[in-house]
């Protein structure tokens, strides 16, 4: 997601698309990414550490964006 | 004094570089395939535009991790002079050469058109041949031209004269009318701490030779071009 002090122009443009559609009481629309993927790990924590390296190195810039996560155990 | 012109995949001005430095600028050039390792004798690192990994995730931010980045870095690290031009500003932003970051333009166009950029800084290796406050007409040609750095940053930079260029009127007045993706502060171009690195977003290499309709890209290639010549001199 971009980061609240940064300007979003596709939220913006979005956002005046709802209201055109009659959702006069929407705000503050924010367009983000959603990125999947599966990662193998000896345990959760390990997991967690790698996907925020990830996300800090390559899937998100920290100049403009903050990023949150969530873990899923898929089993073996 | 050699050029390097660095191809990543996606790139589609690395000819347009190339072409204006072997036969406008008369000086020797050649590429840097991106999966190489090593920069070879060049003095002068070109990042071309274009759209390098088709712009995927962010723009640069998979062609800063190819093999040859670790040069380009190491290049720019002892004082190598390194010029990102549009998508090569991107890739030098996200590989942390540049500050800041550059996202969607605020009115979501792709802007193909003429601009005027002023030079603020005219004390860079790139910059040296042209008066302070001079008006450069040249292209752009992107989606993904919005200069952000946070309020800090931007002070800091401002104070070091690492704000290089301006998008402004063709007077030199910095307009919002002037200002074709919302780049905060007008900030068309940008240097690194040591002057050494430089972006823009304008192209400088399509802005070369009379047929093209402007010549004042040419500026940057001589300033550059007259650095190594004082230093071979003197």
């Amino acid at each position: 997601m971009l980061k609240q002090a940064v300007l979003d122009p596709q939220g913006a443009a979005v956002e005046n698309s709802l209201k055109a559609l009659g959702y006069d009481r929407v705000s503050g629309v924010r367009v983000g990414k959603y990125i999947e993927l599966n990662l193998e790990a000896d345990s959760r924590e390990e997991a967690a550490l790698k996907v925020e390296e990830m996300s800090r190195r390559l899937l998100s810039n920290p100049v403009i964006e903050d990023f949150s996560y969530t873990l899923q155990e898929a089993g073996v | 004094m050699k050029f390097g012109v660095i191809v990543f995949p996606g790139s589609n001005c690395d000819l347009d570089a190339y072409h204006l430095v072997r036969d406008v600028l008369k000086q020797p050039v050649e590429y840097i395939y991106y999966n190489e390792t090593s920069l070879g004798q060049c003095d002068v690192i070109i990042l071309p535009g274009g759209f390098t990994y088709g712009d995927y995730l962010r723009s640069g931010a998979i062609a800063r991790f190819s093999p040859v980045m670790p040069a380009v870095a190491d290049f720019a690290d002892r004082g190598g002079a390194v010029l990102g031009i549009c998508n090569g500003f991107q890739v030098l932003t996200e590989a942390g050469l540049l500050p800041g970051a550059l996202y969607r333009n605020d009115n979501l166009q792709f802007r193909c058109e003429q601009v005027f950029v002023r030079v603020d800084n005219n004390s860079l290796p790139f910059t040296r041949s042209a008066s302070l406050g001079k008006v450069l007409e040249m292209p752009i040609a992107h989606g993904d031209g919005n200069y952000y750095a946070p309020p800090a940053l931007l002070r800091e930079m401002e104070a070091g004269g690492q704000v290089v260029f301006r998008y402004t009127d063709h007077n030199g007045d910095v307009t919002s009318a002037a200002n074709p993706n919302g780049s905060v502060d007008n900030i068309a171009g940008v240097c690194n701490k040591n002057g050494n690195v430089v972006g823009l977003m304008p192209h400088p290499e399509r802005a070369g030779e009379k047929i093209l309709g402007s010549r004042h890209g040419l500026i940057i290639f001589k300033s550059i071009v007259s650095y190594f010549l004082d230093r071979e001199v003197f």
